[in-house]
C-alpha cells in the first residue's frame, strides 16, 4: 500500500468570473521513501494540488476526491485532525522564503512552536532541537543566529531555515513546492543537494513540485507532468527524458536550455489555458503541434502503456516520440 | 533607542515654537479683541486694559515675553476674560476631566473596535461579520452630537438610569454617556481598519506556513496574525487619541462635563488669547508625544524598524 494515495482529486475555486477548475481528476501514489516530481508550468494546478493534501487551500477553494495517507482518508478532515498530521507527518516547504516566514517573530520562536505543538517539549528543548536542525541544513553559527529575525538572513539562508523548520518533526512526507524558484541559480543547486542529502538521511518520501525539468532529473525517481490541472504523462525519470511520449513533455524538454553547442532552446508557443469553467477536451490542444479534431472535444484518458509509464494523448506514441 | 527618543523630543521644540508663533499671529490677525463688547468701552479703559495684559507692546515683544513665561516659569498667564483665573487654573481644572473620559473612551474604542474587527475578519461572510460591519457602519454614521442627545433621551429622560450632565470623579455613572458618545465613531473606524488589515494578513504566505505547522487557529491568530494586523490600527491611534481630546467640546457642551474642550472653543469665541494659547500648546504637545509613542510601538512590533 502506498504511503500517500491521491485518487481522482479535483480542486475548484469559486471566483467572481466563475468556477476555476485548478485540478481535474488527478491520481498518483507516493511510496515510502520515494522522490516524486510534479512538473508543469505556472497555472498547471501543481501548487494547489500540494495545498489540498494538507488542507491549505484558500477559503474559496474546495477539494473533492480522495487522499489517503498511511491508510486513512485525510482529504477534507476537520482542522483539529489535520493539525495532527501537518508538520508532524507531512511537512511542507514553500516557494518564496522571503514571505513564507513570519517577519515579526524570531527564528527560534517560529521553529520552537512546531515542536512544542507536536512533541510537547519544553521551550528550551525545542530551541535546542531547532539549533541542531539549523546545523543540519548547514547554517553557520546556528546557535547564535537562531535568535535572529527572518530579514536578517539572505534568500538562500531563509530557504534553509524553511527546510529546517519543515524537518523538525522528522515527517514521513516532505512536500517541496518550488523550493528553489525564488533563489539564485548557484543557491538553487546547493538547496537541491541539501534536500537530497536530508531525504536520504531521514528516509522521507518527497514530493517535489517544480516547473524545472532539470531539477526533477537530478532529484526524483519518478515524475508526473501536469498541464491544465490534469496529468499528461507519468513516468520513471530516465525513460521520460530518453523518450517523452506526450507532446507537452516533448515541448518542455525542447524548452530546456542546453549546453550542447548545436541545439537551441525552443519555447512552447501560446499561453497557459484559462482555467475558468469545466475543461472540454485536452487543455493542451491549442498549443499542441500534434493536434487532431478529437482533441478539442474529448480529453484522452491516462493510459498505462509500459511498466511504470502512462500517458494521456490521442496520438499514438510512435507519432509523437519520433 | 534612548538616543532616538531624545532626538525626537529635541525636534519637538522647534515644532512647538512654530506652533506658538503661528497661532499667536493668527489670533492677532483675526478681527476683534478680548475686550470688545456691544456696549463699547471708553478708550482710556481700553488703553489701561491693553497695558495691563501687555497688548500695547509690539507683537514680537508680546510673543517673546509669552514664550519666556511659558518656558521658564511654566506660566500661561492670566485669562483675559475671566478675572482672577489664570490659564494654569483653567487647564488644571478641565484637563483631568477631559483626560479621564478621553482615556476611557480611547480604551473602550480600542478594545471593542479591535475585537469587532478581528471577529469579523475571522468569521468573514458569516452573520457575525455582517453584524460587526453593520454595527460599525451604524456607529460611524452617528456623529457624537447626534449620539449625545439620543443617549440622554434614552438613559436620562426615559429610563432615569444615568445623570443627564455634570461630572464627578468618584461616581462612574457620570462617565458612561460621555464615554459612549465620544468613543463610538472611533470604535467604528478601528473596527473597519482592523477587519481589513486582518483579512489581508490572514491571506499572506506566512499565515499559510503557520497553518502548515499544524497550529490551532487560535494560536495562529494570536501569535502570527494579530501583530501585523494591528500595525495600521496603531498608526491610526496616535492622532485619534489627540482628536478625541480636542473633539471633546461636543461632550463638554452636551453633558456639561466641564472639560478642556469647552474652554478651548469659548476662548476662541471670546478672543481669550491666553487660554487659547495654553490649550493649543497642551494639545500640540500631546500630538507630538503620541506620535512618538506610536513610532516606538511600531519599532517594538516590527523588528525591521530599528532606531
Amino acid at each position: 500500500m502506498a504511503l500517500l494515495d491521491v485518487k481522482d482529486l479535483n480542486v475548484r475555486f469559486a471566483t467572481q468570473e466563475g468556477e476555476v477548475h485548478a485540478v481535474n481528476g488527478v491520481s498518483f501514489a507516493l511510496e515510502k521513501g520515494e522522490a516524486l516530481g510534479i512538473v508543469g508550468e505556472s497555472g498547471s494546478g501543481k501548487s494547489q494540488l500540494a495545498f489540498s493534501i494538507l488542507g491549505l487551500l484558500a477559503a474559496n477553494g474546495r477539494a473533492s476526491g480522495s487522499i489517503t495517507f498511511d491508510g486513512g482518508e485525510i482529504l477534507n478532515l476537520p482542522e483539529a485532525q489535520l493539525n495532527k498530521i501537518r508538520a508532524d507527518r507531512i511537512a511542507m516547504v514553500f516557494q518564496d522564503p522571503m514571505t513564507a516566514l513570519n517577519p515579526y517573530m524570531r527564528i527560534s520562536d517560529q521553529m520552537a512552536e512546531t515542536l512544542i505543538q507536536h512533541k510537547g517539549v519544553s521551550k528550551r528543548d525545542a530551541v535546542a532541537q531547532a539549533v541542531e536542525m539549523l546545523d543540519a541544513v548547514k547554517i553557520p553559527d546556528a546557535k547564535n543566529r537562531v535568535r535572529l529575525f527572518p530579514h536578517e538572513f539572505s534568500g538562500g539562508m531563509r530557504q534553509r531555515v524553511m527546510i529546517a523548520m519543515a524537518l523538525l518533526c522528522k515527517p514521513d512526507v516532505l512536500i517541496a513546492d518550488e523550493p528553489t524558484t525564488a533563489l539564485d541559480v548557484t543557491v538553487q543547486a546547493q538547496i537541491m543537494d541539501l534536500l537530497g542529502e536530508l531525504r536520504r538521511d531521514l528516509g522521507m518520501a518527497t514530493v517535489l513540485i517544480t516547473h524545472d525539468l532539470g531539477v526533477v532529473a537530478g532529484f526524483c525517481e519518478r515524475a508526473i507532468v501536469m498541464y491544465g490541472g490534469q496529468v499528461m504523462e507519468q513516468s520513471e525519470i530516465d525513460p521520460l527524458f530518453a523518450q517523452p511520449t506526450h507532446p507537452y513533455t516533448k515541448g518542455l524538454l525542447a524548452a530546456l536550455p542546453r549546453l550542447d553547442a548545436d541545439s537551441t532552446m525552443i519555447p512552447i508557443r501560446g499561453n497557459p489555458p484559462n482555467m475558468t469553467g469545466a475543461p472540454t477536451g485536452c487543455p493542451f490542444c491549442p498549443r499542441c503541434d500534434f493536434v487532431e479534431d478529437i482533441c478539442a472535444t474529448h480529453m484522452p484518458p491516462l493510459i498505462s502503456f509500459a511498466e511504470g509509464r502512462a500517458r494521456a494523448c490521442h496520438r499514438v506514441i510512435e507519432e509523437v516520440a519520433a | 533607542m534612548i538616543v532616538y527618543i531624545l532626538k525626537r523630543l529635541a525636534t519637538a521644540i522647534p515644532t512647538l515654537l512654530a506652533l506658538v508663533i503661528a497661532s499667536y499671529l493668527l489670533m492677532h490677525i483675526a478681527p476683534g479683541s478680548p475686550f470688545s463688547s456691544e456696549r463699547g468701552i471708553p478708550p482710556e479703559v481700553l488703553a489701561n486694559l491693553n497695558a495691563k495684559y501687555g497688548l500695547d507692546q509690539p507683537l514680537w515683544k508680546q510673543i517673546t515675553t509669552y514664550l519666556w513665561n511659558v518656558a521658564v516659569h511654566f506660566d500661561f498667564g492670566p485669562s483675559f476674560v475671566y478675572k482672577d483665573r489664570s490659564v494654569n487654573d483653567i487647564i488644571a481644572q478641565g484637563f483631568p476631566v477631559t483626560l479621564t473620559y478621553g482615556a476611557l473612551s480611547f480604551i473602550a474604542a480600542v478594545l471593542v473596535g479591535v475585537t469587532l474587527g478581528v471577529t469579523a475578519a475571522i468569521k468573514r461572510n458569516s452573520w457575525l461579520d455582517y453584524l460587526a460591519v453593520g454595527v460599525s457602519i451604524g456607529a460611524q454614521v452617528l456623529p457624537n452630537f447626534v449620539m449625545a442627545p439620543i443617549l440622554m433621551l434614552v438613559f436620562t429622560l426615559t429610563l432615569h438610569w444615568l445623570p443627564g450632565g455634570g461630572w464627578s470623579f468618584s461616581d462612574p455613572r457620570f462617565w458612561i454617556m460621555p464615554v459612549i458618545a465620544l468613543s463610538t465613531s472611533y470604535m467604528a473606524s478601528i473596527a473597519r481598519i482592523t477587519r481589513s488589515s486582518m483579512l489581508e494578513v490572514l491571506g499572506s504566505n506566512h499565515i499559510r506556513t503557520a497553518r502548515a505547522k499544524g497550529l490551532p487557529n487560535r494560536k495562529i491568530i494570536i501569535r502570527h496574525a494579530l501583530k501585523p494586523a494591528l500595525l495600521p490600527v496603531i498608526s491610526y491611534l496616535g492622532p485619534a487619541f489627540v482628536s478625541m481630546i480636542t473633539g471633546s467640546v461636543i461632550i463638554d457642551v452636551y453633558f456639561t462635563t466641564g472639560g478642556i474642550g469647552k474652554s478651548f472653543v469659548d476662548s476662541a469665541l471670546n478672543r481669550d488669547y491666553a487660554v487659547m494659547m495654553g490649550v493649543t500648546i497642551l494639545l500640540g504637545t500631546l500630538t507630538i508625544l503620541f506620535n512618538l509613542v506610536v513610532d516606538i510601538i511600531y519599532g517594538w512590533i516590527d523588528p525591521k524598524i530599528r532606531y
